[in-house]
């Protein structure tokens, strides 16, 4: 049986009234690259944190190798991804590495790990002068410092451009392909599609799905489609319904076949749009049909 | 152990390249020196002697609100902070790390006014008295430290940033750092028996000098170090409650 590295059992957290995680269960086993997907305010970051030891769980267990995160043992071999808005602007990016890497028994060279993230040049630069996307470089090579076995990357390419977001992937990549565990938030489908083997949406606290990359595509692929109409007639596979003034918007995974029954219906409608939806949309749609079985938005 | 340096060397690197802070907190007390002790008392021994005790108390104070009351606040507000507090290593070395750097800081703003006071000045006392000096400021230190740490766990920094500088003048002038003893206003006189800085200052003036300190000041002293301490205390506990639960 595969280790498991990282375990949430039957976790709830709340903030005040706020139910942020709503009895979540999920296992990171040693060696996958896990996708955590989400829209804002999903709950990603903060179970992230409950991993990271920086929260504690209201209800629930959370493990690290096997220990509380709290403990700061269990966190030997984790390694996190700080904002890059927080690097200590006066520090020099060798300075950022060596104080960070210093925490760890056994850390990776200083050196290849500035050559791996494309930064040797860099390395006696103050922090505080760095452009964005340089920043964010050093941050994400702070998650690999300690010779991590897992380790936890939140939102690890924003505001990279594009080269600079395919060298990270390539990172990410070699890490995994080295045996690493990783698990990666992002509200970007696409980065999650470069990476993930395995995809595990979350939506107002509680896991939506887990399953693999294609799996998961299909959920998400959910279309808009407007039109005005003057009474709606039943159609199939309508995730949602939204009326504004004369137009009315439908949610669906499958537009064709909605068109098609909407022709064939025989109603007057006028001025059909297929648009696409964004992921936010799609994810409200899935946890709104999984709330309210019958279509209502 | 190790972990404790490590983060002390890389605070006090953060900090002393921003030169204007090293220079702000050692400003004050050495240019109080050099304007007011030097031309004023500098000619007598036992006057300019007090007076560099009054100065290095102020500098004291000045670096544990500045450097604990704005630095923590200033932290607390940026997200390196949690990041830290995922790495394996529990709070205990980034705030030792903290202390010590304040404690580096003083040390920075200390120096000049010594060094003012021994080649400007009549000031006059043995090295077993410098060493007597340093313990009497380490402890009345405390206070400040805890007042620092008070301020910059419970408040946001730009707060921080006022309160510390409200409460830097007051406690200076009104605990008479700036006037030597005796020779304070009357309204100075009554207040500053029960100002931290007025007991502080005069445990250094006793190491240092012929001075006997009185016994109001002394028990507010450690009325303020109890107080002060406590309530610091809660504001850390309250922050790690908050961030970290």
């Amino acid at each position: 049986m595969t280790e498991v590295l990282a375990h949430a059992d039957a976790v709830t957290r709340r903030y005040g009234d706020v139910v942020a995680l709503n009895d979540v269960s999920l296992e990171i086993r040693a060696g996958e690259l896990v996708g955590l997907l989400g829209p804002n305010g999903a709950g990603k970051s903060t179970l992230v944190n409950l991993f990271a030891g920086l929260r504690r769980p209201s209800s629930g267990t959370v493990t690290l190798f096997g220990g509380p995160p709290g403990d700061p043992a269990s966190r030997l071999r984790l390694g996190m991804t700080p904002q890059e808005t927080g690097l200590p602007p006066t520090l020099r990016v060798r300075e950022v590495v060596d104080f960070v890497a210093a925490h760890f028994p056994s850390p990776a060279g200083r050196d290849e790990l500035l050559a791996r993230f494309d930064l040797t040049e860099l390395r006696d630069r103050q922090v505080g002068g760095l452009s964005g996307g340089q920043k964010r470089r050093v941050a994400v090579a702070l998650a690999f410092a300690g010779r991590p076995r897992l380790v936890m990357l939140d939102e690890p390419t924003t505001g990279l451009d594009v080269e600079a977001r395919r060298a990270l992937w390539d990172a990410i990549r070699d890490f995994h392909a080295d045996g690493g565990t990783v698990l990666l938030t992002s509200h970007y489908l696409e980065e999650i599609e470069a990476l993930a083997e395995r995809v595990v949406v979350v939506g107002q606290g509680r896991v939506l799905a887990d399953d693999t990359l294609a799996a998961v595509r299909g959920m998400v692929g959910v279309r808009r489609v407007v039109l005005s109409v003057p009474e709606l007639p039943d159609l199939p596979g309508v995730l949602g319904v939204e009326r504004d003034g004369e137009r009315t918007r439908l949610l669906t995974t499958d537009a064709d076949r909605l068109v098609r029954e909407l022709v064939r219906s025989d109603v007057p409608f006028s001025g059909l749009e297929i648009q696409p939806t964004t992921l936010e949309e799609a994810f409200l749609t899935i946890t709104t049909r999984d709330a309210h079985p019958a279509p209502a938005v | 152990m190790s972990l404790v340096v490590t983060h002390t060397k890389y605070q006090f690197l953060e900090t002393i390249r921003i030169p204007i802070a090293v220079i702000g907190n050692a400003f004050f007390p050495s240019a109080s020196m050099l304007f007011f002790v030097v031309p004023f008392a500098g000619d007598d021994p036992v006057a300019a002697t007090y007076a560099t005790g009054s100065m290095m108390t102020f500098a004291v104070m000045a670096s544990c609100l500045f450097t604990y009351g704005i630095g923590v606040s200033e932290d607390r507000a940026q997200p390196w902070d949690p990041y830290l507090r995922t790495l394996p290593a529990g709070p205990g070395p980034r705030f030792a790390g903290r202390l010590m750097t304040g404690l580096a800081f003083m040390a920075i703003a200390l120096i000049p006014v010594v060094v003012i006071a021994a080649l400007l000045t009549e000031a006059n006392v043995s090295a077993f008295q410098v060493l007597l000096g340093l313990v009497a400021l380490a402890a009345g230190a405390v206070p400040f430290t805890f007042l620092g740490l008070l301020i910059g766990y419970s408040l946001p920094s730009k707060a921080a940033i006022a309160v510390a500088q409200i409460l830097f003048f007051p406690l200076a002038f009104g605990g008479g750092l700036l006037t030597s003893p005796q020779q304070a206003p009357a309204f100075i006189e009554n207040i500053a028996p029960y100002l931290p800085t007025r007991g502080a200052v005069e445990l250094v003036w006793a190491a240092i000098g012929d001075f006997t300190p009185k016994v109001t000041s002394l028990v507010m002293l450690a009325v303020w170090t109890v107080v002060t301490g406590v309530l610091a205390t809660w504001a850390y506990r309250r922050d790690e409650g908050r961030r970290f639960s």
